[in-house]
């Protein structure tokens, strides 16, 4: 308990300076922010709004605490372009980016975790070679072309999936999973690299420990010793890791909503990019830095109450 | 009598840690195959106006979206640029992309992390609660959001990239500090009177640079990654000048009709990407201390 209010404790300065590191990215648009902020037009009346409502006129630490005030009270801001609350179009589009990452995220864990297995059990063979092959393909291959050459082979060619779009699994089940299948594929490729990676080493330590000798000398079945005794073992540090992989999904996220078209949030800062609603690209920004902070202390605490060790 | 004739033996001359780092290096298949392709590119990227065998901003409308021929070896794109010749040029602005903004971090990133190691107490506590809001912020949409602020170009995406990777060379060199601070040498180099400016800059700073060379590498493979996400999405190498990225960007638009459009743009950030990877991962194993 006390670890765990230590944690909470060291994550308000973090978030102190996170939220500091998101308002100075205002300060770096060149010359007047009301009017790179207004838009082509540049239309005086929308400048003369937008520097009363952003307090351009005040000095910077009160702006800051304005901007702050506002955010505490989950108000990260309005959209200039759709003249929207920041707050309502980001949780209209989570769901969408979070379903997208919880089956890359599902893929990545069953590939990843099962070639890490079965590279440290047979090291040193072709299955490694392969296992290690795979691995450096996933971490080099960059997300949007692998996604490119899905829609080509799985899309135009096959005609399996859909090339792009989303349907809502509230509409129908069957489609959402046809259109998530390459676009998740593609999310969790990097990530399965990355697991396999982490498996294996883990599980090359465990497999040469005292614990898992004695049981290879009890006579147990080595199918037994490999998932009972060494992988729950070996898990402990991946399951750590696969929580903060997260954040690095919500990354990869951008760049394959955008191939594969799907409205979710990776579209959402890419389109406020482009339409100069940094707003919206504040307001995504802190939030995907605030579910980072607080999903790596889900994962300490995750580490510590599955591993006995750290309790004691 | 047994003396002389020992004495007389020419012994082997022992090898400097950075030789036998550097044979370990050489003995690593990866790591060379990794190292030549690296190479290539390189030469690619500096003698690209004369390997490219056209202009790569030379259209033609005679030759839109033509598949592979003799004349065009990957094909031409949607106004008729050779492929070939952009996918050379394109390495310029990747390998730019990669060597600035790592030098951007490099630049930053380890003096930070030695004065917060060195250093310790509040200077420490600051630049490692900077450092930890930092990598809070997943590395991509970091440099987005960074090279959205600054303005969509090649050189504001490398500073948006370089800033962005920062942070973990910030913790990487601090990480390496506090392990080297405590080793009896910098106890000794204090005892005969050192400066605390000597001790950093020539006796704790050359024991940090091996992991710091490694990290280096790897980051340039994330950088060259970023660098073309950037310009996939926009936000880099600005049409028409070439860049891998954002031939990738124009090409998803034809991929039914032109699909060598996407695969040798797509094909040389792989390749590139996986050099780095591998003589990275060559390095660190060269480098690891434990083998030194």
């Amino acid at each position: 308990m006390s670890f765990i209010l230590r944690r909470l404790g060291a994550i308000v300065p973090t978030l102190f300076f996170v939220s500091v590191m998101i308002f100075g990215l205002q300060q770096l648009l060149p010359g007047d922010p009301a009017i790179a902020m207004a838009g082509e037009e540049r239309d005086p009346n929308v400048v003369a709004y937008l520097r009363g409502k952003f307090h351009l006129d005040e000095p910077l630490p009160v702006r800051y605490g304005y901007w702050l005030k506002g955010v505490v009270q989950g108000d990260l801001g309005e959209s200039v372009r759709i003249q929207r609350p920041v707050t309502e179009l980001i949780v209209e589009k989570l769901p969408v980016t979070l379903e997208l990452a919880g089956i890359a995220m599902a893929i990545a864990l069953v590939i990843g975790i099962s070639a890490g297995i079965v590279s440290a059990v047979y090291k040193d063979t072709w299955i490694d070679y392969v296992a290690n092959v795979f691995a450096l393909w996933g971490l080099s291959t960059p997300n949007f072309w692998l996604g490119i050459l899905l829609i080509l082979f799985f899309a135009v060619r096959l005609g399996w999936f859909p090339a792009s779009g989303y349907v809502s699994p509230f509409e129908d089940l069957g489609e959402n999973l046809r259109s998530m299948i390459l676009p998740a594929f593609v999310l969790g490729n990097a990530l399965a690299a990355v697991l396999m990676r982490h498996t294996r080493s883990a599980m090359l330590q465990v497999l040469s420990s005292d614990y898992v000798r004695t049981a290879r000398a009890k006579g147990l079945d080595e199918r037994v010793v490999i998932l009972r005794h060494a992988l729950r073992n070996a898990l402990i540090p991946v399951v750590t890791l696969t929580a903060l992989q997260l954040g690095e999904l919500l990354s990869g996220a951008v760049l394959t909503e955008q191939v594969f078209s799907i409205p979710g949030f990776g579209k959402l800062i890419v389109d406020a990019v482009f339409n100069r609603d940094y707003s919206v690209v504040q307001g995504v920004v802190l939030f995907t830095a605030s579910a980072y902070i607080v999903l790596n202390l889900l994962a300490d605490v995750a580490y510590v109450l599955i591993n006995p060790r750290m309790r004691a | 009598m047994a003396a002389v004739a020992f004495a007389d033996v020419a012994l082997p001359r022992e090898l400097s840690p950075g030789e036998r780092a550097l044979r370990r290096l050489v003995r690593r298949r990866g790591a060379m195959v990794g190292l030549a392709f690296v190479v290539f590119f390189v030469a690619l990227a500096i003698f690209a106006s004369w390997i490219a065998p056209y202009d790569p901003l030379a259209t033609s409308w005679s030759a839109v979206r033509k598949a592979p021929t003799a004349a065009h070896w990957f094909g031409t794109d949607e106004i008729g640029r050779d492929v070939l010749s952009r996918v050379v040029w394109g390495a310029r602005a990747s390998l730019l992309a990669g060597l600035v903004s790592v030098g951007i971090s490099l630049a930053i990133g380890v003096p930070v992390g030695l004065l917060a190691g060195y250093v310790g107490g509040w200077v420490d506590m600051l630049i490692s609660r900077i450092t930890d809001a930092m990598l809070a912020c997943p590395f991509l949409v970091l440099a987005i959001a960074l090279a959205a602020f600054l303005g969509p170009s090649l050189t504001n995406a490398m500073i948006a990239i370089g800033i962005a990777a920062t942070p973990a060379f910030v913790r990487l060199s601090r990480a390496q500090v506090l392990a080297v601070k405590v080793e009896d040498y910098i106890e000794a180099a204090r005892a005969v009177g050192n400066s605390d400016w000597r001790i950093a800059l020539r006796h704790v700073f050359p024991n940090i640079v091996a992991p710091v060379i490694v990290q280096a590498t790897l980051a340039i493979a994330a950088a060259v990654i970023a660098e073309a996400s950037l310009s996939f999405l926009g936000l880099g190498q600005q049409p028409p000048a070439p860049s891998w990225g954002s031939m990738l960007n124009t090409a998803k638009n034809y991929v039914e009709n032109a699909p060598w459009m996407a695969v040798w743009p797509g094909a040389s950030i792989f390749l590139l990407v996986l050099s780095f990877n591998l003589l990275g991962d060559g390095l660190r194993d060269a480098l690891d201390p434990r083998h030194i």
